[in-house]
């Protein structure tokens, strides 16, 4: 299996660790069962993702994933950051190996996660900007 | 030695090995100048054919065989097919279709097992306790009367066990009934006498032992008929067809040679090496060591850490020149972690942060040094960016150090 240097650089580097102690909105998907865990944190401030931070336990795909996804949505109008697809991620990262595809899913999930976190602490029912999603992992079918 | 100096550090022995300068040497000259086919008839053919030959009885010689009993094949997976493959065969032919193995083999035994089981065999997979042992006598109370074969492996590649292969060959002797044993680890790290053990059939492996990949042989006891798993030309004695790979199989002869000259040596400076390994690394907070602190092949260390993954422990240690092997999912080609560590009975979350550290005579103090100093730095790191640490600090009110 090989990593492509964007992953690997992104590993070694990860951008926007830790926890924010003012986050508006937390998600956290995925179980330690199989292996992966996201956990995302967001500030909020007139519609723009004005910061956030994440921690993560996982593989080496996993942590580039949560850096790169974090590093897409920093500063983006929340509608914008909502448009965030794995896809996107993993193009950012230069592609990544097939069996490692199911952590960038995990990635789009965190944040629509502290997106939902966020319209709920709102008082705003999330459905209709965030959407329906799994706060597992899909590649494992684990619950 | 400067605690941030930054130095290359193999690790990884139980996966393979370097060839060692006086295996390559001796294997060098069978490229260019004596490249002879060994079955040809010719001086170059020849000189092939007589240095195989002298490997052969050196491969013998280091297991307690006889040269006769020794078959050149690709290495341990093949081996194991041909092993438990063709017994099997054997053992229908007379109504015996019953196995015993155990649920941590290697999965070169293991899958051939699965796979003899879709083709009607019955296979028994004893499960080994939380140390990776079983008992004799579980072997014993297995055997039936259709048991046509017991395969269990010498020592565990993964958590380095030392099963009780002698206790385990004279039970299966006395039920008469054939004894393999995947010994592709335990060859050069522990003295073995294939007669004394009672061992039928035993799979070894040259890259484990300072020989190239791709080379390995089969002992199969004087007096046992099995049949051919690779048909063919009439090389091996017309048990195994193929062009004998002649420089690796001079390699394998000097490497083994050298590997059982000075085992107890070897056990004794490196087993100090690893138990100062793991006494330091066991000082890390919520770690435990898989596999039994004493029946343990020397140079393995086997360590779970809570709350991190190991895949990125593995790439971490490498930005830091630390090659090492991991049972995490993400490293065993599959999504759940490795089979060894669930048979030993660690959940899931652990088994994913484990690492196994393999050293050799080759690992100086230095190289230890430089473990000991890294990898709590690593771990920190990591559980540093942990969602599942930050949980198991604050549910089981653990001081985060």
């Amino acid at each position: 299996m090989i990593y492509s240097e964007k992953v690997m650089e992104h590993f070694a580097n990860p951008r926007n660790v830790g926890e924010l102690p003012d986050a508006n909105g937390i998600g956290e998907v995925g179980n330690a069962k199989c292996g992966d865990i996201m956990k995302m944190y967001l500030k909020i401030e007139d519609g723009i993702v004005k910061d956030v931070k994440f921690k993560t336990f996982g593989c080496g795909a996993a942590v580039a994933t949560s850096s790169m996804a974090t590093e897409l949505i920093k500063g983006k109008p929340v509608e914008e950051a909502l448009k965030l697809t794995n896809k996107a991620v993993i193009e950012a990262l230069d592609g990544l190996p097939a069996a490692k595809l199911h952590c960038s899913v995990l990635a789009e999930q965190a944040i629509k996660a502290a997106m939902a976190d966020y319209y709920t602490r709102q008082g705003i029912d999330p459905t209709p900007f965030v959407g329906s999603f799994s706060k597992e992992c899909d590649a494992c079918g684990l619950n | 030695m400067n605690s941030t100096e930054k130095r290359f550090v193999y690790a990884d022995n139980a996966a393979t090995t370097r060839v060692s300068e006086a295996a390559l040497n001796a294997a060098l000259p069978y490229f260019r100048e004596s490249y002879g086919n060994a079955s040809s008839i010719y001086s170059l053919g020849m000189n092939a054919a007589r240095a195989v030959v002298s490997s052969r009885a050196k491969v013998a010689e280091a297991i307690g065989a006889k040269s006769g009993e020794i078959y050149f094949t690709s290495g341990g997976s093949e081996s194991d097919n041909w092993a438990i493959k063709c017994v099997a065969e054997s053992g229908a032919a007379v109504g015996k279709k019953h196995i015993i193995t155990t649920n941590f083999e290697h999965h070169a035994v293991l899958h051939t097992c699965q796979y003899l089981e879709k083709k009607g065999f019955r296979v028994t997979y004893l499960p080994v306790d939380s140390m990776g042992l079983i008992s004799p006598e579980q072997v014993k109370n297995a055997i039936c009367e259709d048991t046509c074969l017991v395969t269990v492996m010498f020592a565990n590649n993964e958590i380095g066990t030392i099963l009780p292969i002698p206790e385990i060959g004279k039970i299966c002797r006395e039920k008469k009934v054939l004894f393999h044993t995947d010994a592709v680890q335990a060859v050069g790290n522990v003295p073995i006498d294939v007669s004394k053990m009672n061992i039928d059939l035993l799979s070894l492996s040259g890259h484990k032992l300072h020989a190239p990949k791709g080379i390995g042989a089969l002992y199969i006891r004087s007096g046992i008929k099995i049949s051919n798993l690779i048909h063919g030309g009439a090389q091996e004695r017309t048990k195994r067809a193929g062009t004998e790979n002649v420089p690796s199989i001079v390699a394998l002869g000097v490497a083994i040679s050298d590997a059982v000259k000075s085992i107890e040596e070897k056990q004794r400076s490196v087993s100090e090496k690893r138990d100062r390994l793991i006494s330091e690394l066991l000082k890390i907070s919520e770690t435990r060591l898989n596999g039994d602190p004493e029946k343990r092949l020397c140079g393995n260390v086997n360590i779970s850490f809570r709350g991190i993954e190991g895949e990125s422990l593995l790439l971490s240690l490498d930005l830091e020149g630390i090659a090492a092997s991991s049972g995490s999912a993400c490293t065993s080609g599959s999504l759940d972690p490795s089979h060894v560590l669930l048979a030993i009975g660690l959940p899931h979350e652990t088994a994913h942060g484990s690492l196994r550290l393999s050293i050799n005579e080759e690992t100086s103090d230095e190289d230890i040094d430089y473990i000991i100093d890294t990898v709590p730095r690593v771990v920190k790191k990591l559980r540093s960016m942990s969602p599942l640490w930050e949980r198991i600090c604050r549910d089981e009110k653990i001081a985060d150090r």
